[in-house]
Order: C-alpha cells, then structure tokens, then sequence
C-alpha cells in the first residue's frame, strides 16, 4: 500500500518540492494551497500524514490543525509543521492546536522523509 | 528537464508572482488600506521569497528578504506604523527586492551598493527588532541532518535507560509511543519493558486516556542529545526520564519500574508488545502496512482511495496549471482543424451539393462547431492584462523620480482578458507610451501651479473590450500637444511642406511619423532613442492601430485597439496575378471599383485615385510585391481603401476580391525568414499557403520609393 | 578550402538523389520524410531558388529548388519530382529534387575530401565525394541552403 501525504502550502515552489522529495521515496503526493483548500482535499482523501505550512492566506497552519483535529475521520492523522519559522513560540502554538511534529524549512529531502517516517506508522 | 532544475523555474515565476502580490499590497497600503491581511499578505510574499531562495541558497537574495521581512513582522506586529514615508522606503525594497529575483534568476551579479543602502533604511525602519545577522542562523544549516548522528560532545558510555511514559495529549496529537519506540531501536539495539499497570479494567478504560509506560534500555554509544531528539515531537506531552544505563546500574524502585506487571488485567498486551517490537528497528518504506496499535477511528481500504481520487482532484480548485506547450498544441490543432473543415466544405461544394442538401447542412453544423471550439480554445489563453498593467507602477516612481514629477497612476480594466501572445508584446509599447506621459505630457509642478491644477499629474492606465478587440488607453491630464511646435517641427525635418494646411487631429498625429522624434524625444526616459513612430509599428505588427486625442491644457489621450488574439485573423481573400492573398480587414476602411477617369498619373509609376474628391495614392499591390512589371490599367481591378497613420490613407490596388473569412495565422519566418510587405502565411480551403499582406509596410515602401513624396504628402492633405 | 565535416566513430546511412543527372546525398538524420510535389505559393522577393511556400499539414514550407540552388538550369516541377523534408537548425526546409535514388551505409573513411574545385557551389555545399559502384556521389551540407541564412553569411 502506498503511503498518501497530504502537503498544505501556499508556496507552488515549496508544494514543488515537497512532491518532488516525496514522490521519489515513493509517496503519493496530494496537494493543497491554504488550509480551506487542505479541508476541501481532506473531504476525499485519507492521507497517511499531513505536511502544512503556518503562514498561509484564507486559513493559516494552526487553524487548520484544529479543524483536522476536530473532525473524527483524520484526528488521529499525524500533521507535520513547516515552516521556516524555526522559534519556539511558533512551535509550541502549532503544538497547542495539535500538530505532531515539525520541520523547519529550508529542508532536505533526507530530514523530510526522515520526519514522516517518524510519525507515519 | 532536470526536475530541481524545473522547481527552480516555477520558484521564480512565483516570485513574480509574489513581488506583484507585494506591491499591490504596499500600494493598497498607501491608499489607506490598513486591512491586517493586507499587511499579512505582504509579508507573506516576502516571507516565500525567501523561504524558496533558502532552498536555492541564493545568499544575496535570502539576506535582503530577511530584512526586509522583519520590517514587514514589525509592522504586522503593530510597531511600526505605515507612514507614508515607511510605504516609499517598502515600495524601494520591492523594487530591489525584484531586481535581486532578476539578478538571481538570470545569474547576473546584483546591485550590492543599492540593495546595502536599503538594507540600512529598513534596519532602520525597525530598530528594535531582534534580528541576527541576516538570519544567518536560520539558513546556515541547510545541510545538516541532525537526526541520528552521533555527536562530537557524547559522553562516552554503554547506552542509555529512558523511563517514557506518555500523557493522553500525546496521542491527542497523533504521536503513537509505538513509533517513538521504533525510532529509538534505529539508534542501537533496545530492550523494551512495558508498565501496563496503571491499565484499569475495561468497563472503566477511556479510550482517549493514557495508560502505559515503558522502560527503555538503549544499548548504544550514542549522545544523549540525539536520544532526547527522538523524543522531539513528545516532550511535554510525556514524562521522561533519560539516564546513562551504567549510572542506573541495578533496576531501582523508580516509578519507571515494572512493578505491577504481574497484575495486569485481563486483556492480552502480548500482541501490542509483539507489535512495538517487531516495528522496532524495522526499516522505514513508505509500502510498510498500518501498524498502528492505536484505534484508527475510520479505517479506509486502499481500493477507496483509489476510487476517490479523481474526485479529489476536481474538489482541488476551480484552476488548474497547465503547461503552455499543451494549449500551444490544442490552438495549433484547432487551427489544423478549421482549415480542414473549410477544406471539406469547399470539396462538397465543388461536387454539387445543394445548399439544402443533408450533407451541407451537416457540414454548416460542423462548422458552427468548429468555431465554437475554436473561440473555447482561444479562450484558454487568455489572460487578464494585468499581468502587464502591474509592471508599470514602478516604473512611474521611476520615471517620476527622474523627471521631478509627482505622478499618481490610475489604471482600471486590469482583469480585462486578451491572448497570451498578445499580452507578452504589449509591456514594450506601453512601458513607452507611459514613459512618454509622464516625459512629455506632465507638465512640471511649477507649470501645472500656474494653471491652477493640482502638482501631482495624474496618468490614467485603462483597457476594456471593444467590439472584439481590446482597447488600452493612455491618458495624462498634462499640457496636451503643442500643435505650433510639432507642425514647425515637421515642417523642420521635411515630413510635411511649410505650406500645407492640417487639421488638428492630423498635427497631433505627426509625431507617429518617422523621423519625426525631436532631441528631448530621444531623452533618457522617453526612450533609447525610441519614438512614437516604432511604438505605432509594434503595435501595426500586433494588428493594432494607434491613435491619439489631445485637448490644449487638458492633457492628451492615446488610445490603441488590437485583437484579442494572434492566432486568426479576419482576413479578406483576394487575387493579384493570379495568386491569392488576404487582406486583414481591420485595415480596410472601404473597398471601391475605379473608374478610368478616377485614377490618375503622378509622375513616374506613382498613380493616385480620386475619391470624393481627394487624392489618395493608388498602389498596385501585384507591382509592389514584384508578381509583375506593369501595373494594372486604369479602371480595372478593386480598391482597398486603408486608413494609415491617422487620417492619412492610401488605396491599394488587387485584381479581384473572393471573399471575406477568418483565417489561421501562419508564421512564415519560422521556416523562411521575414519577407518586405506580407505580415503572414494562412493555409485556405484548398490546401495551399495564401500570404497575408503586410499593408502598412506595402504603403511604407511604395511611399519611400517614390521621390515626389513632398508633393504627395501636399496632395493627400490638400 | 572548407574542411570536411566528420562525424568521428562507426557507420552513418546517407540519402542519395538526383539533380540534374548528378547524384548527390545528405545525412539521413536531416531529413524528416518525402512526398510529392505539390503547387507551392509564390514568395514575393525571394531568390530565384526558391519556388515558394507549401502546406505540410499545417506548417509553411518553404521549397528551394534544389537544381537551381545548386548551380543547374532548374527545370519546370512536375508530378515526377520529389521533394526532402528536412531540418535544417530549428528550420524545416522542402528540397526539390528529380529522384531519391538509394539509402547509403558508409563510415566515414570512405568519405573523400572534395577535391579543390573552383566552383562557389563546390565550397558552398559539398562536404565530400563518395565512390558507390562506380558513381560518384557528392555529399551536401545543407546549413546553407536557406536565403535567409545565405543572406546571413552575406
């Protein structure tokens, strides 16, 4: 069974890369541009683990954590942080609206994978 | 293409993307616009710009993003306040911010000095913020992986006991104490002892609650800062206790102890345990199964996703990126397809089928289909002119820096739709006819004072759809054009005779002429050397034309109409010497059969017609494009009357006239080279190229040949 | 004299037509296909070689008499004449020749250098000389053949 990831990022460079990293590691990759669009994507998908930015428009990271968070079908889904805010605040704020881990960007692809498969059963 | 190599390309057209973004927002800002998303949005363009150039570690371009992001958080943050003076000094930033995109993109070195001096206004802009040094301790560590690496500074020992028992936040937030194990058995060889014992009896267990505990002995040589890195994402959300394993020596009675492991109830653990262990240390592959011990609340089968994939895609957006090339190809294919239909029509036709037969009548609905298909696929290409409109605010705070005049650009219709192609050929054009505004139309402050208006001029940038083509308009509420001065000008460089008598509208039309740029024409600003002449032939070459309305102490107004589009074209079919050529029909005002009487000799081979009792040159488009020697005698073939530069018209001269039809542009340089007097190829309805005719250069030409120019030029005014 | 063009190592196929009663031949890689004549569309202002611009599905084509460029009495284009597609840079060019006669496989020691000749055509366009069967076969470059690469090197 190939592993979904879902990436949430309003960067089409970052969403780029992001496919790219993981796609060559095998994942399926689905994407989405801000968090309203990540709960669109979510209404379809049951991805293994979710990558999200924090700073996007329409609905940023933490709002859109405690949506997942809220809904029974992806609340046990692990969520990743990206961002390349890499203090402390941001962190515990993105921890507080129930993420479960974090990468700090800029990432490679190493770090990347390694991230997931740390949360990724 | 090399796929990093590819993401690089798509990292740079969004930065464009997010430095128009930028700017837009900081001029929304200057209206007044203090909207927090505004600001946010600001400084989120910045902040992604410099997040991809961290992935480049294109270093020029991540220091200036840094401080210039920090300014943006200190006014998203409330302390610094938008001032007018704050905006000009952000809106400068944009500027250098884009040209360090440019400098980076294309590999050129970029302007240190100027990106320096900006980078110290901005530092000054937020004295207070706690920045490093260009955030070097952001990006620095691009490289470095740290998970799992063993660490200079490890205290050298024989492992580690790690006493780990979770709270209920950490499965809240979808960590599992599973993988967390898995991650350790990664470092070194671990025993794994489980605490069940605070496990109640099933009627009182809380599914959301946390229950075990665990007692790790890790048998590795490795620091304890990688050890408590695995426990990364949890801490906080679990009690942990990490010691050297010789330092715990004997079991002790900790409270990480299996104490009460004998009293565990009465459900098996065995399997969970069997499970932790046997993911621990296991590789990690992305086609590993689910093994999560935890409850998945809503278990899905692959075959589901599967299914539900499409539907995702089409819930992924009301757009979707495409490459050009594939739209290129459908337009091609389209064009392919149109010629073909005509094609087939004419065949039918040939072979005698009734009008009303079911046979043409299929093909009429073929062809009513055909255009629709072609005008949907038209449509996929074309793009608001905004992309275009966005350029040009900096360059009126470049223009009106250097001129010393206050400008405020107005520009409406920006979500006004044209072809792709035709977008990417109207920046030159514009960037020229809006230079030229604000050179030439503005008057100085001083002089606006004196006439009683405000010191700010004001440029107005506007496009709308005007029966089937775009018109775009440029108008500034300057001095208008000095008529006394153009006219002596002209007269000066030989353009019209001292005696000739112009209306006004064909004064201010004077300066699309040749050779008609004056010596402050030719400024710095207005242009290279570049005047109205070649902005009116780039627009010609686009199928556009080009006029201009001026009103004395007014302002002046140039407008210019082009089609939406430079795949077809509505062409009118006609014969010279027995070849077929088209027409475009926007440049034919009228089409007339001359009589004998009608046309006249000027001298030389040059021929002019009477119409309405004005003489206009009369040119022989078989003689001018060479298909032969002599041109047609008096009184036969058909006129094409051609509005030319503003006002001024000439006829030209063909055989016969099949027909009006759209046609399909053809390029006829791709596989030949540019030819004097035909613009393009089209392929008609049977199956051969037709040239389309160049007519401005057709008129150009016969005009340069001919050394009774004066004359004719008195002779057409008069 | 021009230097010959060699592709360094191993065999190349060459197609081999007639102009003229001379036999001449191009890489096969240059050329795309072969078909028949058609009625091409006059060119105003073009050089005498150059017999106008076809329809290849959907694409200009310009056609170069190939006799005529190549220095012969060209001759009124028939049904029986053939013309090569080919690619010439980012350019594809119909060549108008009497027949295709043969599809060659040579390495390039049989290649000879073009004996030093007076003609401007030689120089122009032939890159060297084959001996087929007691033919002689010119090998052309085509990088020249378009006017508007003429008119560059002009």
């Amino acid at each position: 069974m190939t592993m979904t990831v879902l990436t949430v990022d309003d960067s089409r460079t970052m969403r780029e890369m992001l496919r790219l990293a993981l796609a060559g590691e095998g994942y399926r990759v689905v994407q989405a541009e801000d968090g309203v669009h990540g709960l669109e994507v979510l209404a379809n998908e049951d991805p293994t683990v979710i990558v999200t930015d924090i700073n996007m428009p329409r609905m940023d990271g933490f709002a859109f954590i405690e949506e997942v968070r809220s809904d029974p079908r992806h609340r046990a889904t692990p969520i990743l942080v990206l961002t390349t805010e890499s203090d402390a605040e941001k962190k515990a704020r993105a921890r507080m609206a129930g993420a479960t881990g974090w990468i700090v960007k800029p990432f490679n692809p190493a770090k990347l994978v390694d991230a997931i498969r740390r949360v990724a059963a | 293409m090399d796929p990093l190599a590819a993401i690089r390309e798509t990292f740079f057209q969004e930065c464009e993307e997010q430095l128009a973004e930028l700017e837009a927002g900081l001029l929304a800002m200057e209206e007044g616009d203090t909207d927090p998303e505004t600001i946010n949005a600001v400084f989120r363009a910045v902040h992604s710009i410099k997040g991809g150039a961290g992935a480049f570690s294109l270093e020029a371009l991540i220091r200036f993003a840094h401080v210039f992001e920090t300014a943006m958080d200190e006014m998203r943050s409330g302390r610094l306040a938008p001032s007018p003076d704050v905006l000009k000094t952000l809106l400068r930033a944009a500027d250098v911010l884009a040209d360090l995109v440019r400098a980076a993109h294309d590999g050129d070195p970029s302007d240190d000095a100027r990106s320096a001096a900006l980078v110290d206004e901005l530092k000054a802009l937020s004295p207070d913020a706690e920045d490093g040094e260009g955030g070097e301790e952001d990006w620095g560590d691009f490289e470095f992986t740290p998970v799992g690496a063993p660490d200079a500074a490890a205290p050298a020992g024989s492992g580690w006991r790690i006493a780990f028992k979770p709270r209920a936040d950490l499965y809240a937030k979808a960590n599992e104490a599973a993988l967390v194990l898995r991650e350790l058995g990664r470092l070194g060889e671990i025993t794994v002892t489980l605490d069940a014992g605070a496990l109640p009896l099933l009627p009182d267990l809380d599914p959301e609650a946390a229950y075990l505990a665990w007692t790790i002995d890790l048998a590795a040589d490795v620091a304890e800062t990688a050890v408590r890195e695995v426990f990364e994402y949890v801490d906080g959300d679990c009690e942990l206790d990490i010691r050297p394993l010789a330092a715990a020596g004997e079991p002790d009675s900790s409270e990480a102890t299996p104490e009460a492991f004998a009293a565990a109830p009465t459900f098996d653990v065995a399997a969970l345990i069997a499970s932790v262990q046997s993911t621990a240390g296991g590789a990690a592959s992305p086609d590993l199964p689910a093994q999560s011990p935890s409850a998945d609340p809503s278990p899905t089968t692959p075959a589901r996703k599967t299914e539900q994939a499409p539907a995702a895609a089409a819930a992924a957006g009301a757009t979707i990126r495409v490459d050009l090339e594939r739209v290129d190809r459908l337009i091609d294919l389209v064009g392919e397809l149109v010629i073909n239909q005509a094609m087939l029509s004419q065949r039918v036709m040939e072979a005698g089928f009734a009008r009303a037969s079911n046979v043409a009548m299929g093909l009429d609905e073929l062809e009513q289909l055909t255009r629709e298909i072609q005008d949907s696929v038209m449509a996929i290409r074309a793009q608001p002119v905004k992309s275009v409109f966005q350029r040009m605010p900096r360059l009126v705070r470049e223009v009106a820096a250097m001129t010393g005049k206050p400008v405020r650009l107005i520009t409406e219709g920006e979500g006004t739709e044209v072809d792709k192609t035709v977008i990417e050929r109207l920046a030159d054009p514009l960037t020229h006819m809006i230079r030229n505004a604000i050179d030439h139309g503005l008057e100085s402050p001083e002089a606006r004072a004196a006439a009683g208006k405000s010191a700010e001029g004001t440029v107005r940038l506007t496009a709308a759809h005007r029966s089937g083509r775009i018109v775009i308009e440029v108008a500034d509420d300057g001095g208008g054009i000095n008529r006394a001065r153009v006219k002596a000008i002209a007269v000066e460089r030989g353009l019209i005779a001292a005696e000739a008598t112009l209306s006004d509208e064909e004064v201010d039309s004077l300066i699309f002429m040749p050779g008609f740029s004056t010596a402050s024409e030719v400024s710095d600003i207005s242009g290279r050397g570049v005047g109205m002449d070649v902005v009116r032939r780039s627009i010609q070459s686009l199928g556009g034309r080009i006029s201009i309305a001026s009103r004395p102490g007014l302002g002046s107004t140039f407008t210019m109409s082009l089609p939406l589009t430079l795949a077809v074209l509505d062409g009118m079919v006609v014969s010279v010497a027995g070849q077929t050529l088209v027409a475009p029909i926007t440049a034919i005002v009228e089409t007339l059969q001359p009589k004998p009487g009608d046309v006249h000799g000027l001298g030389g081979d040059a021929r002019v017609i009477a119409i309405r009792d004005t003489y206009t040159p009369l040119i022989d488009v078989g003689l001018a494009l060479g298909y032969r020697a002599e041109s047609l005698p008096a009184g036969q073939g058909v006129a094409l009357l051609i509005e030319g530069e503003g006002g001024a018209r000439a006829a030209i001269l063909v055989d016969a006239i099949q027909g009006q039809r759209q046609v399909v542009i053809k390029s006829l340089e791709a596989n030949y080279g540019q030819v004097p007097g035909v613009a393009a190829a089209t392929i008609l309805g049977d199956g051969r190229v037709a040239l389309i005719l160049d007519i401005d250069t057709i008129v150009a030409v016969s005009r340069g040949a001919d050394s009774t120019r004066a004359e004719k030029r008195k002779a057409a005014a008069g | 004299m021009t230097p010959t063009q060699t592709v360094p190592g191993g065999a190349r196929e060459l197609i081999s037509f007639r102009v003229n009663a001379q036999e001449f031949c191009v890489d096969i890689m240059a050329v795309r296909e072969i078909r028949g004549w058609t009625a091409a569309t006059a060119v105003p202002q073009s050089p005498a070689f150059v017999r106008g611009v076809i329809n290849l599905r959907g694409a200009v084509l310009p056609i170069v008499d190939l006799a005529a460029r190549l220095g012969f009495e060209s001759a009124e284009a028939s049904d029986r004449h053939v013309i090569i597609v080919a690619q010439i840079g980012a350019q594809t060019v119909g060549l108008l020749v009497d027949a295709v006669s043969d599809i060659l496989t040579v390495t390039d020691d049989v290649i000879q250098p073009t004996p030093d000749v007076a003609s401007d055509t030689a120089r122009t366009f032939v890159r060297g000389l084959l001996a087929i069967e007691g033919r002689m076969i010119s090998l052309i470059s085509l990088d020249r053949v378009l006017p508007s690469l003429e008119l560059e090197a002009a």
